[in-house]
């Protein structure tokens, strides 16, 4: 395959990448801006889905709708773009009718958070067998930057011009209240652990969760102090501080350049998944109607 | 996914309309259901419940209509006949992945028990307001089958029927059942598993979905095999306008072609998907339009009709959606006048006029309750005058 020449790039062709077998590269380039951090949660769901031993079938991508929602019609497997918020009640039906299926949701802070965030938390606490990633870049980037439910106090955006008066949710402290098996937060300077945590949620059966924080410099960081490609990115290196037991009501992100950002693999705990109990009430109903006979 | 083991018994049974469509539902090998409680089709929902585990299936709560719908869809790819079932307020929830279950030809099956009112309205009485939500609800260009059943019997029948026509069309089908014959006791009569037609999906081939160069949309033809999850056909299904692989496009030609497919599929097809009933019309000069439980007084106030010597006669009909404008249309010109019997204010009356070649006058009627023959008495004369 040979990848398009990125426009200003140096006149390399490459015939193959060692991710073609998990991207649809004649859909490159991608519609991601420069300095976004997609395409490094892209890049270790890639090498996470190339370690892991489940079929290759059977990895099943979701998304909602925006930047992060791009996400699966660039990855070379069964691939679902639903609607806004949508994917984890989309990701439930299919789950359920079929439990062996590894189904990873991947989208965005507004998306899984703010306009789905019932779905997610009661995904959670129904503890349903799947993936969920969630890109959080503390805006709304596809229709150009405005602020959400994970949009920093004071924070400005197009619709919060005057800094924002919102208190943002603080996402892995309510996933792991309403029940989640597994819940992380990661950035994404993180790539080793991101894909680490990705190949564990693989194998962890229930709600797995995790968050990765991720630069978004033309929405978001051009009016928050990070207008450049890096600058959140030396933000999470010089900031971040890993705290796997950490007090999750005290890891609130406030994008602030002297505040710490926590982060870790919070939560890895069992519980039964919605899918093994509904196994478990399909015998039982099966059982009495054999008795019956 | 037999519909054997656990389905209803042939023989004769007296029962529930919202009962009736589980069974009919589970006879057409339906196995997923997910749904949110709402008066007054919460029985459904509620036999679900107690049915689908014992036949091998599984009825899931979800946490509002929206999740039931995009649930629906997700079950749908994963290989299952799905259902979900509603009134008014979760209809209005549902519109959104509606659309989603149509750009993604995921067939779903949606039973409407419709209630009186806007809004919360009056959630335990009878009303047919949904009937023009169904087919212009969910926003931008869509095409939809639905029924509308008038006993217990037709409950049943329809509700197979449904699942036939969402398996074949691979889109949604709704049955705007109402209040008066979801929760009505009647007769039923099951006939053997043998006697009843189940449609199948039309799935890709699992060797065809590993050679992966196969176009997943052919918009050449109307009906595509469907790629199911976990095949290994690598299918990208899409909410966006998409091309033959799946792949989002603003393409002009790619939109024109996939919106016209659409369609395409349910309006070519229309004459097939037509059902209806025709009562007195040999000889009628008057005639009533009706639909529903509706229909069980406009017949009641023909007869009485009759009976004064009016030569009235009732056209019913049993598929609301495609609008069958050419049995509208033939018979307004036989007729003098037509009535359009209905408890709402005025929605079918609408495509029957557009079809119709004589005066149309509506009998409608929104206190909650069953229309009285009276008012389409009333309507009969109306138009009789003029």
């Amino acid at each position: 395959m040979i990848s398009p020449q990125v426009r200003g790039g140096p006149e390399t062709k490459v015939q193959h990448h060692i991710n073609d077998d998990v991207i649809r590269s004649e859909r490159l380039p991608n519609i991601w801006c420069p300095g976004c951090g997609i395409g490094i949660v892209v890049g270790a769901y890639v090498r996470a889905i190339q370690k892991s031993t489940i079929p290759r079938d059977n990895h099943i991508s979701i998304s909602g709708i925006g930047c992060t929602g791009r996400v699966s019609g660039y990855l070379n497997l069964d691939s679902y773009h639903t609607t806004h918020g949508r994917a984890i009640a989309f990701a439930t039906g299919m789950a359920v009718v079929r439990p062996e299926l590894e189904i990873t949701v991947i989208a965005g802070d507004g998306d899984l958070g703010v306009i789905g965030g019932n779905h997610l938390i009661h995904a959670a606490r129904r503890n349903v067998d799947m993936n969920v990633i969630m890109v959080n870049n503390f805006n709304y980037g596809m229709t150009g930057g405005q602020h959400g439910g994970t949009t920093p106090l004071g924070a400005k955006t197009h619709t919060s011009p005057y800094g924002n008066v919102e208190t943002p949710f603080n996402i892995p402290y309510l996933v792991a209240a309403a029940g989640a098996s597994f819940v992380a937060r990661w950035t994404a300077i993180h790539v080793r652990q991101v894909t680490a945590a990705i190949s564990r949620m693989m194998e962890v059966k229930g709600f797995a969760f995790m968050e990765v924080l991720s630069p978004c410099p033309p929405t978001f960081g051009e009016f928050n102090g990070f207008p450049e490609a890096l600058d959140m990115m030396e933000y999470f290196r010089d900031k971040s501080v890993v705290d796997n037991n950490a007090d999750l009501s005290d890891i609130a992100v406030t994008a602030h350049p002297e505040d710490k950002v926590v982060v870790g693999n919070f939560v890895d705990r069992k519980r039964p998944s919605y899918q093994e109990l509904l196994d478990e009430l399909r015998g039982r109903v099966a059982a009495q109607g054999a008795a019956k006979k | 996914m037999s519909s054997g083991g656990g389905a209803m018994k042939p023989g004769d049974y007296f029962t529930m309309g919202n009962f009736a469509c589980v069974e009919g539902a589970i006879l057409a090998g339906c196995r997923f259901y997910a749904g949110y409680p709402i008066t007054p089709s919460s029985e459904i929902f509620e036999r679900a419940s107690v049915r689908f585990p014992q036949v091998g299936g599984n009825a899931i709560e979800m946490e509002d209509e929206v999740g039931s719908m995009a649930a629906l869809v997700g079950a749908s790819f994963a290989g299952a006949k799905v259902m979900t079932a509603t009134s008014g307020p979760g209809f209005s929830l549902m519109m959104e992945n509606i659309g989603l279950a149509y750009i993604m030809e995921a067939p779903v099956v949606l039973i409407n028990v419709q209630r009186a009112g806007p809004s919360t309205g009056i959630p335990t009485l009878v009303g047919q307001g949904d009937m023009m939500q169904a087919k212009w609800g969910s926003h931008g260009d869509l095409e939809i089958i639905a029924y509308s059943p008038s006993s217990v019997q037709e409950f049943f029948d329809f509700t197979i029927q449904a699942f036939n026509s969402a398996e074949k069309f691979r889109t949604p089908v709704f049955v705007m059942a109402d209040q008066v014959v979801g929760m009505m006791w009647e007769r039923l009569q099951v006939p053997p598993a043998e006697e009843i037609e189940v449609a199948q999906r039309l799935v890709m081939e699992p060797a065809k979905a590993q050679e992966r160069e196969h176009p997943l949309f052919d918009y050449a033809k109307d009906f595509i095999p469907m790629p199911i999850a976990g095949m290994g056909s690598r299918a990208n299904v899409d909410s966006l306008t998409h091309d033959s692989r799946g792949y989002p496009t603003t393409d002009h030609d790619v939109s024109e072609r996939m919106t016209r497919h659409l369609a395409g599929k349910v309006r070519d097809h229309a004459r097939e998907i037509w059902k209806w009933e025709e009562r007195f019309l040999d000889d009628a000069d008057i005639a009533v339009v009706s639909y529903g439980s509706a229909a069980r007084s406009a017949l009641a106030a023909v007869k009485s009709a009759r009976a004064k010597g009016i030569k009235a006669g009732l056209l019913r009909l049993q598929t609301p959606w495609p609008f069958p404008d050419e049995v509208v249309e033939k018979l307004s010109s036989k007729v003098s006048g037509l009535v359009v019997a209905e408890i709402n204010a005025g929605q079918m009356i609408h495509p029957v006029r557009e079809s119709s070649r004589c005066p149309v006058v509506g009998a409608n009627w929104a206190p909650g309750t069953l229309i009285e023959p009276r008012a389409i008495m009333d309507a009969m004369q109306a138009v009789a005058a003029s």
